[in-house]
């Protein structure tokens, strides 16, 4: 049998190798096995890899009569920390949950398990997915697989480096403020937010209820719509699901005609790096060649859309986080002189500094006295950007805009500067308040790295914004593997073979 | 801006306590996105109702019928300090 | 902090348990008080609702709070609490949401509560409550809400078992997201009295609706009071917030205790500070529960992860024809078709199980006057007395028919029924047979059985030959005889004394 070539490799190659009998379940589960061995030191997008775990799952593929398996039956793929897994350690890269083994599957990891999908392991992340960079994880720093002096983006940071360095042909990450969105555009791979409501969320560690979503971190679009197929749908454990209105199937679209594409003017200003602007100039211009109409559409609220979002996000994680308390599960700081004692320390040492930071922010905004002038004027700010998009889309089929103002920064370079990191999320938060569905596709490149395309679609418009995503990609034609050297002191692939 | 007072007492709310120099960082970082937040008080948003459920869904509701949940192990499994099936917290002061 | 010793015996001889203010003080009370509903299953998910079952075996990731889980509303707990706020004359709310109450407790897993706050599902409502006189009081009830129960704590080491004594505590979620309805009243109390008087009212009127076991020791009702005392016609004074009195005993007294606490603070100049108080039954006082606790913040915001609830009018009203009859429209039903009095009325309609007594004793026994005097005479007396509930006695509504019956054929005077009556309930056994047993019969009355006895003694001259020839058995035929003629009923003594007389001695 043929050695396994993982760079490159999509989720939809990877069915058609188990398919045609190219390859086995353990032979495909081996391979990004080795490619995690070879690449993960340098890019430290794992936090576990449960090879054994992975190899047990693909070996009960293989036992199978190839005719009786599902269609995704024996395909890898990798999960952002913060999806809880029975019997599979999940901390959300938070010292306050380490060695916490969920009882119970997430409902997205319920619908894979019985999809048959071999789970190798879960990814780094922002703590409890606070942050852009992934730099606020307990455990490590992951880099980008396209400059590992770079961030990947955050918070599904590991998860869009593991796509980008082929350790996984697709993983899963949450977005709530652009954590899909803006690390797939840092990284160079596709990045999906379903609209709020497509996909449970129960077995998601909340961080803010009414933003988080959970979606596909891929290689291409036809991927995305796959892994949102397996995992969309009405939840009877979440009482905010919905499902879709139908499947995303399988994107075909070639062109674009009769398609109108609004330019979101606000999201062009200063804010955006010239390489930046010119990647997205460059697109828009496909648009057009490909038959789609554009023009600028103006959404003046969507500048308020960072502050709206550090008040209702945190306000929502205060209360979200306040159950890591040191009595059930996780951490916790013992011998302790009292209760109160127990529960100050175990927090204060649990928590990283940007969890405590916005755990502060919340309980200010809630606190007595302040309710009104911060948390409702945000949910009215946000009243008031959901009615900006619905008037946007009266006009236009679908938005775009650059998905991130910048390129993926230097490692350290706005750590220490909370606010600076809160506004490379400008143009990914709006989405997230007014529950829209948008996905960030690769684009091309300013100065050797990835720019990202954000289309933003109406509710539940998955379908029609994954058709027309697929079309500007087939045009577009970026590479999605990072040009991926193994680390020093790492041993490659093919030297273990 | 917020306080230094109003720093340690929010901190208590949240069960959380900052060392002397976390203080003296945090207190001016709080103060900066506090103030940056502060914009949206200055916008006329009388007319406008607060969203906090952005779906439009309404009476999801559940049947009254058992589901099986865990076992006291399960329940109890991942403890810090459980004693004969019950969790041990620190004399409540 | 202590607030020292309060003597709940003086309070009651100042009067204040009785009505009027002590020295010219009154109090001011409003009632919130927890109902547990009884549905099968938690608010927000499906672990079985149980009692007294092994810690923490009927919990899930939801009700631990776990990370990750969500809450899903049981239907049937908005059904129960719509019943009871109906019930209450309560306006339900078009619209009503969750909200998270933000505070740590080790009892509180998620660190918030899931309750309601400006949107209840029930406000404006009302209960009319029947003083000890028999005036009415009209309480105001602010709102009815739903809300989810903590889990138990238990206090262990230290020596009281109090949480002050304790070394640690130990966490159950077994009962960790029961559903619970929350009733506010009004401040429309004003002695330890009335607030007793209107939470058995309340009690009654869950029980009623069948959806609560109500039961004050399990801890399915539970009782707070806001207490504050003031001179007449000032504004309120501060109030304190009484906490978890777990009878009516123990809320009568726990009240008179903080509101003689409060006057006597009050009097000696000092300030009444805004706390939570907790009373002890075992001395009598109150004393502050949390006194480390800082000032409540509890940070409500609306509950992201539970859509809005919008009760249909069609559902409100489908609820609203379900309900059971209710005791104040109980209460007016009983004195249009019975005649009964306000007071026998009321007493009747408040005590669903004694109503349906009366009504079914009234049916069988055909005399409505006769019933009501029965059941809330001597039938009542007995459950106090014995300590039973309604259906727990062994005097049926047939049996005491029988009873009834036997009167009004007049097989048993007035008196003699009462004396049956208490054999009745002392040995579970019929009246007849206790009628036969004792000897109780009517038929004791001397003329009556020697007119039977005359009779027989004339009709049977051969048996009479034989006896007065010495032929002591004999007389036996002859008692046989009067039995037969009375159905048993005769007083065996008396026939026995009346054949002699009439049979003559024998050799006499």
């Amino acid at each position: 049998m043929a050695r396994i070539d993982v760079t490159g490799l999509t989720a939809h190659g990877c069915r058609d190798l188990l398919a045609g009998g190219d390859a086995s379940a353990v032979e495909l589960t081996r391979a990004y096995l080795d490619r995690i061995a070879a690449v993960d030191g340098s890019v430290q997008a794992y936090l576990t890899v449960d090879e054994e775990g992975a190899l047990s799952a693909a070996a009960a593929v293989d036992a199978k009569p190839r005719r009786e398996r599902l269609p995704w039956e024996g395909v890898p793929i990798a999960l952002k920390d913060i999806l809880c897994v029975k019997g599979m350690e999940t901390t959300c890269a938070s010292r306050i949950l380490k060695g916490y083994v969920p009882p119970y599957d997430a409902t997205v990891i319920a619908k894979l398990r019985a999809a048959g999908l071999v789970f190798l392991g879960k990814l780094n992340m922002d703590e409890f997915a606070m942050g852009s960079s992934t730099e606020n994880s307990a455990f490590q720093t992951t880099r980008n697989p396209w400059d590992l002096d770079r961030v990947p983006g955050g918070s599904s940071g590991g998860s869009a480096a593991c796509v980008a360095a082929a350790e996984a042909p697709w993983a899963l990450g949450s977005d709530t403020g652009g954590s899909i969105r803006q690390p797939a555009s840092l990284c160079g791979v596709v990045g999906l937010k379903p609209t709020y409501g497509a996909v449970s969320r129960y077995g998601l560690v909340a961080f803010a209820s009414s933003l988080d979503q959970i979606g596909p971190l891929t290689h291409d679009v036809r991927d995305a719509a796959a892994l949102l197929d397996l995992i969309a749908g009405r939840d009877p454990r979440d009482s905010t699901s919905t499902g879709l209105r139908g499947p995303a199937g399988v994107p075909a679209r070639a062109g674009l005609e009769g398609l109108r594409f609004g330019v979101i003017k606000e999201y062009l200003g200063d804010a955006c790096e010239q390489g930046v602007l010119e990647v997205f100039e460059s697109a828009v211009k496909t648009v057009g060649a490909l038959g789609g109409v554009c023009d600028e559409v103006s959404l003046p609220s969507v500048e308020r859309g960072v502050a709206a979002y550090y008040l209702i996000a945190p306000s929502e994680a205060s209360s979200n986080l306040a159950r890591y308390d040191g009595v059930r599960y996780g951490y916790r700081h013992a011998p302790s002189e009292d209760l109160y004692d127990m529960y100050v320390r175990t927090r204060s040492e649990g928590f990283g500094a940007e969890v405590k930071r916005r755990i502060m922010i919340g309980t200010y905004a809630l606190s007595a006295g302040y309710y009104d002038a911060y948390y409702a004027q945000a949910q009215r700010t946000r009243t008031l950007i959901i009615q900006d998009f619905t008037a946007a889309f009266q006009r236009f089929d679908y938005l775009i805009s650059p998905t991130s103002p910048t390129v993926a920064f230097k490692l350290g370079e706005r750590i220490a500067d909370p606010l600076a990191m809160y506004l490379s999320d400008l143009c990914t938060i709006p989405v997230n308040l007014a529950a829209l569905p948008a996905v960030s596709i690769p684009a091309g490149f300013a100065a050797g790295l990835p720019v990202g395309l954000q289309i933003i679609g109406p509710h539940f418009s998955e379908p029609g914004m994954l058709d027309a995503a697929y079309a500007l990609e087939r045009r577009l034609k970026v590479d999605t593997v990072a040009p991926l050297a193994a680390g020093p002191g790492v041993s490659s692939a093919e030297g273990e073979r | 801006m917020i306080s230094r007072q109003e720093v340690e007492h929010v901190a208590r709310l949240a069960r959380l306590r900052f060392e002397e120099d976390e203080l003296t960082r945090l207190q001016p970082e709080l103060g900066r996105i506090i103030d940056y937040v502060r914009q949206l008080a200055e916008l006329d948003l009388s007319g406008l109702e607060p969203t906090s459920h952005a779906v439009p869904l309404k009476n999801v509701l559940r049947a009254d019928e058992p589901v099986p949940g865990l076992s006291q192990e399960e329940a109890t499994g991942n403890g810090p300090d459980v004693e004969r099936g019950q969790f041990v917290v620190p004399r409540i002061a | 902090m202590s607030a020292g010793p309060a003597d709940p015996g003086r309070a009651r001889g100042a009067g204040v348990g009785g009505g009027a203010g002590r020295d010219g003080w009154e109090a001011v009370i409003g009632l919130e008080i927890h109902v547990q509903l009884s549905t099968r299953t938690k608010m927000f998910c499906g672990c079985e609702v149980t009692f007294g079952e092994p810690p923490n075996t009927h919990v899930c990731p939801v009700c631990l709070g776990h990370p990750g889980v969500l809450p899903v509303t049981n239907e049937k707990a908005v059904e129960y609490a719509t019943r009871i706020a109906l019930a209450l004359d309560c306006r339900i709310a078009k619209r009503t949401i969750f909200h998270r109450k933000n505070y740590f407790y080790p009892d509180l897993p998620k660190a918030y509560q899931i309750s309601q706050y400006d949107l209840p599902l029930g406000v404006g409502g009302h209960l009319d409550v029947e003083r000890d006189d028999g005036s009415i009081l009209r309480v105001g009830i602010t709102r009815v809400h739903l809300e989810e129960d903590a889990g138990k704590l238990v206090h262990a080491g230290g020596a009281s078992g109090r949480i002050d004594g304790a070394d640690y505590s130990l966490v159950d979620f077994n009962r960790g997201g029961t559903p619970l309805v929350e009733i506010v009243s009004e401040p429309d109390i004003s002695t330890p009295d009335e607030a007793r008087a209107c939470v058995m009212q309340l009690r009654n009127l869950v029980e009623q609706l069948g959806v609560s076991d109500v039961n004050m020791e399990e801890g399915s009702l539970r009782c707070d009071a806001n207490v504050s005392v003031r001179r007449p016609g000032d504004p309120f004074g501060t109030k304190t917030e009484l906490k978890n009195m777990n009878s009516f005993r123990f809320l009568q007294r726990g009240l008179e205790a903080e509101i003689e606490r409060q006057i006597a603070a009050l009097e000696s100049g000092e300030r009444i500070v805004q706390e939570t108080v907790h009373f002890d039954p075992a001395t009598g006082t109150v004393s502050t529960l949390r006194s480390k606790e800082e000032a409540h913040d509890y940070r409500y915001f609306p509950e992201p992860d539970l859509p809005p609830i919008e009760l249909a009018d069609a559902f409100v009203e489908r609820v609203r024809a379900s309900l059971p009859e209710l005791p104040a429209a109980r209460k007016e039903r009983l004195m249009a078709q019975y005649g009964l009095s306000s007071k026998e009325a009321g007493l009747l309609a408040a005590n669903k199980p004694l109503g349906d007594y009366f009504e079914g004793l009234a049916a069988a026994a055909g005399d409505v006057r006769t019933s009501a005097n029965w059941v809330l005479g001597d039938f009542s007396a007995h459950l106090n007395a014995a300590g039973l509930e309604v259906a727990q006695s062994p005097v049926t509504v047939d049996r005491l028919a029988e009873l009834l019956g036997l009167v009004s054929r007049g097989t048993l005077s007035g008196k003699m029924a009462k004396e049956v009556f208490e054999a009745m309930a002392g040995t579970g056994k019929p009246a007849g047979e206790i009628v036969a047993e004792k000897g109780l019969g009517q038929i004791s009355d001397a003329g009556e059985l020697e007119a039977i006895v005359v009779r027989l003694v004339a009709a049977n001259p051969g048996p009479a030959e034989e006896f007065r020839r010495g032929r002591e058995r004999v007389l036996g035929f002859f008692v046989g005889q009067v039995m037969k003629e009375t159905r048993g009923q005769a007083n065996p003594q008396l026939v026995n004394e009346l054949l002699r007389r009439h049979l003559g001695g024998p050799g006499g």
